[in-house]
């Protein structure tokens, strides 16, 4: 197998990664996914941008894909690991529709299957670097789960991943409640969002919020938040000490 | 090369009159039987020969192992399903053949036939139900279960170097699209039922569960734990049935696979008086049930007559 191994140059311009085959830093990432169940089913968002680094360079990304019939996988850090990803599931849903037999995979095995992989590459110090969300809706069964990039999985009625656990989190622990309608789920989504957009330097005004039912599943086109800058605060923030910035 | 000898110029000089007295031929053995009279069919040495009429003889030779072994029964109704087998120890002093295994808690399997393939088999559809299981979180759909299986058995009628499994298997399992019963044949092929009968005697068992599947679909647990205890009873062609000779096992909506215990099985036995013979007509289809099963093993013999087992 040696011949596979990338051969390095003496001056090579790689560093510390010279001789490293796995994941060490990400590169092109995404920020925060939020999501919370509702009453008919899951409501999801996240913006479109994709950062390298401190640099917001993509701001066209979609970080929300459906995962079969069933579910919708959400994506926050690396963007080619959440593309890898996405290779695997559209393998995992091809064979399951293969079997032709009436059986399909659900929310729950999606989420499990998920944490398999992420657990089993953390086990070899090869992460994939992502915190992931997947929710949906089977048989009338809303579920929704998180895996971060060190296999940590659990279920909740609300979840969301990167800055939006310090930042949106609180707001739901506080608003959400059982049998939300659409209109209230999305302006709690939006709130949780535009908390973030303040606050969180890697988050761009440009989100969409996905939907997923019994009946399938829904994404919202691309649109901005409100914002107010006209706060005192913001107006001049070195008023009350002089001499910072 | 006698006809070679014969006539040629090497026949002529040696069976030209000797000058010297000649020893009488050497003995050559006593008379042997040609090998084809020893097995039934010219085609059936290795299960990668086809014989002319299309048929695989090894295949159909291990259906008749099935055929062989002692009955298991099978039958579902919209909730639950029950199988029951026939336990024939082979004296006073051992222990019963096991022949209902537990897959997970919501798939059973019943066997008839070498109990040892049907051993592994089950060791394997463990596995299968135990690795889904972890990978999902969710138990393993019965149908993918049995045609796993299915696939498993066809490899062996396809390997000049292996054997078909001598087992047949009823396979009870519970899923998310309701209860299921699957008959999987040493061939490859497998078919749901709604209840079936497998074995020596099965046919008697059959004729009764034809009789009554109409009534299965919503029969409640227990009636359907009763019929299988008649249907268990025809196939002993009036042997007292005890719970000694018989197992149950009954998965259902909320009830976890499991074996019923000897005293519960007796209770049901003595509560539904099932032993002893209760009907007049029951007697008839019974005889007429054990001339059938005579029959069949001669229409097997008989080569190229008869449908192929397989087809069925």
């Amino acid at each position: 197998m040696n011949f596979m191994a990338s051969k390095q140059p003496e001056n090579s311009l790689l560093g510390p990664e010279a001789d490293s085959q796995r994941t060490l830093y990400p590169y092109v990432t995404g920020t925060s996914v939020v999501a919370l169940k509702y009453k008919d089913g899951i409501l999801m968002a996240a913006d479109m941008g994709g950062s390298y680094g401190s640099t917001l360079r993509y701001k066209s990304v979609e970080r929300m894909k459906p995962i079969g019939k069933h579910s919708l996988l959400g994506a926050s850090g690396e963007i080619s690991d959440f593309q890898e990803i996405l290779r695997y599931l559209d393998e995992l849903i091809l064979y399951d529709n293969m079997w032709d037999d009436g059986n399909s995979l659900g929310p729950k095995e999606v989420h499990n299957y998920l944490t398999r992989v992420m657990y089993n590459r953390r086990n070899k110090f090869n992460p994939l670097w992502n915190s992931l969300v997947l929710g949906g809706v089977k048989n009338g069964q809303k579920y929704l789960g998180t895996v971060s990039m060190i296999g940590v999985n659990f279920e909740d009625n609300h979840v969301a991943t990167g800055f939006g656990n310090h930042l949106a989190r609180p707001i739901l622990r506080q608003e959400w409640h059982e049998n939300l309608s659409y209109e209230d789920g999305v302006r709690l989504l939006e709130k949780c969002m535009r908390v973030l957009l303040y606050r969180d330097r890697s988050a761009i005004n440009k989100l969409q919020i996905a939907k997923i039912t019994e009946e399938g599943m829904t994404i919202s086109q691309p649109y901005s938040l409100k914002t107010y800058w006209e706060f005192s605060a913001f107006a001049n923030p070195a008023q009350g000490a002089v001499g910072t910035w | 090369m006698q006809k070679c000898i014969k006539n040629g110029p090497l026949a002529q000089l040696l069976n030209a009159k000797k000058a010297y007295p000649v020893r009488p031929e050497p003995w050559k053995g006593p008379p042997t039987v040609s090998y084809r009279k020893m097995f039934r069919n010219q085609y059936d040495t290795d299960v990668t020969t086809w014989s002319p009429a299309g048929r695989l003889f090894q295949v159909e030779y291990a259906m008749e192992a099935v055929k062989q072994g002692s009955a298991a029964i099978g039958l579902r109704s919209k909730t639950h399903i029950v199988l029951g087998c026939v336990n024939k120890a082979n004296s006073e002093l051992s222990s019963h053949q096991k022949k209902i295994f537990k897959v997970d808690d919501h798939i059973g399997v019943a066997i008839a036939g070498l109990t040892a393939d049907g051993r592994v088999l089950s060791r394997y559809m463990r596995n299968e139900c135990i690795n889904y299981s972890f990978t999902y979180e969710s138990p393993l759909p019965v149908g993918r279960l049995v045609v796993q299986l299915a696939d498993k058995a066809q490899v062996c009628t396809q390997r000049s170097w292996k054997r078909p499994y001598g087992v047949g298997l009823l396979v009870a399992g519970l899923d998310e699209s309701g209860a299921h019963l699957y008959y999987n044949c040493p061939s490859g092929n497998y078919f749901e039922y709604q209840a079936f009968a497998i074995g020596s005697r099965s046919q008697a068992a059959k004729t009764y569960l034809e009789r009554k599947f109409e009534n299965f679909t919503d029969a409640s647990r227990d009636d359907l734990v009763k019929d299988a205890l008649m249907a268990i009873r025809e196939t002993l062609q009036g042997e007292t049935l005890k719970s000694s000779v018989c197992t149950i096992a009954v998965v259902g909506v909320g009830e976890p696979f499991h074996i019923l215990d000897q005293g519960t099985v007796q209770q049901m036995i003595d509560a539904f008086e099932i032993v002893g013979e209760q009907e007049g007509p029951a007697a008839e289809p019974d005889a007429a049930a054990g001339q059938e099963a005579s029959a069949e093993p001669e229409q097997g013999a008989a080569a190229g007559e008869g449908v192929a087992p397989m087809d069925i």
